[in-house]
C-alpha cells in the first residue's frame, strides 16, 4: 500500500516539475530534490544525485520543443553554453570553500529581488 | 562586446548551478534583463547550456553510485509527458508576459529557499546547545532521527 502511494507521489510530482520546467525552461531541479528528499524520503546526497538523472531527459525534451518553435541562436547559444561550463567547474571547486548556508541566503535573496524586478518593471 | 557579456553571464549561471543552487533560475533573467535576450530564447538557451553540465555531472555520480533508478520511470515519464506539454504552450504566451510569470516563478522559489535557510539554521543550533550541554561539540548533526537517537540514549 505504501509503495502504492510512493508511486501515486512520485508520479503527480513528475507531472508538476515537467511542467513547470518546461514552462520556465528552469527550476525542475531546485523542486526535485524535495520532492526525493522529503516526500520520497531519499539521503540528501542522493537526492541532488538522482534529481540530475530525472531532469536530464525532461530538459532535454522541452529543448527539442523550443527549438522546434524556432527558439534559436547560435551565438547566444553557444557563448552562454561556454561560460556555464566554465561556471559550472568553477562551482563545483568553489562548493568545498564556501560556505554553503550564505552563498545559499545571497542567491535566494537574489531570486526575489530579481523576481521582484521582473514583475514590477 | 555583446559576445563576452553572454559568457560572464554563463559562468554565472554555471557557478551557482555547479554548487548545486539551481544556476538556470538566474541565468534566463540575467540574459533577459543585461543582454536584452527575448524571455523564450533565454529559457531555450538554458535548457540546452545546462546538459552537457548536467550530464558530465550525471556520469560521475553514476560511478559514485549515488543515483537511484528506481524512480526514473514514475517520475521521468509523466515528467517528460508534461514537459513537452508546457513547452508546447509557452508559443501561445506572450513574451512580456513570460517573464512576468517568471518574475512570480523566481519570488516564491525565492521565499521558499529562505524558509529551508532558516528551518535548517534553528535545526542546527537546535543540536549545538543539546551537544553543548552534553558537553560535546558535534555541530554537523543535522537529520531528525540522529536526533530521536540522541534522545533515546538520553
Amino acid at each position: 500500500m505504501e509503495k502504492i502511494t510512493k508511486k501515486i507521489i512520485a508520479a503527480a510530482g513528475g507531472l508538476f516539475i515537467g511542467f513547470i520546467n518546461g514552462f520556465f525552461g528552469s527550476g525542475g531541479g531546485m523542486l526535485c530534490v524535495p520532492l526525493l528528499e522529503k516526500a520520497l524520503k531519499e539521503e540528501t546526497k542522493r537526492a541532488h544525485a538522482t534529481a540530475i538523472l530525472v531532469i536530464l531527459p525532461i530538459s532535454i525534451a522541452s529543448a527539442v520543443m523550443y527549438l522546434l518553435g524556432g527558439y534559436w541562436d547560435t551565438g547566444v547559444v553557444l557563448t552562454a553554453s561556454l561560460g556555464v561550463v566554465l561556471g559550472g567547474i568553477g562551482g563545483a571547486l568553489l562548493l568545498k570553500i564556501l560556505p554553503s548556508e550564505i552563498v545559499g541566503l545571497i542567491f535566494a535573496l537574489m531570486m526575489v529581488g530579481v523576481g521582484i524586478k521582473l514583475v514590477a518593471f | 562586446m555583446q559576445t563576452f557579456l553572454y559568457i560572464i553571464i554563463g559562468v554565472v549561471g554555471g557557478l551557482l548551478g555547479g554548487m548545486g543552487m539551481g544556476g538556470g533560475t538566474l541565468l534566463i533573467p540575467f540574459l533577459t534583463m543585461f543582454t536584452g535576450t527575448e524571455q523564450h530564447l533565454a529559457q531555450a538557451v538554458n535548457l540546452i547550456a545546462f546538459i552537457p553540465m548536467s550530464a558530465f555531472a550525471l556520469f560521475i555520480h553514476i560511478k559514485n553510485k549515488l543515483v537511484d533508478f528506481k524512480y526514473l520511470l514514475f517520475i521521468s515519464v509523466p515528467a517528460v509527458v508534461a514537459g513537452v506539454l508546457a513547452s508546447y504552450l509557452t508559443k501561445s504566451v506572450g513574451g512580456e508576459e513570460l517573464k512576468k510569470y517568471f518574475g512570480v516563478f523566481l519570488i516564491v522559489l525565492g521565499i521558499y529557499q529562505l524558509v529551508t535557510i532558516a528551518v535548517n539554521f534553528i535545526k542546527k543550533r537546535r543540536n549545538l546547545k543539546k551537544s553543548l550541554a552534553k558537553g560535546r561539540v558535534e555541530t554537523l548533526i543535522e537529520t531528525s532521527e540522529e536526533n530521536d537517537l540522541r534522545k533515546f540514549h538520553e
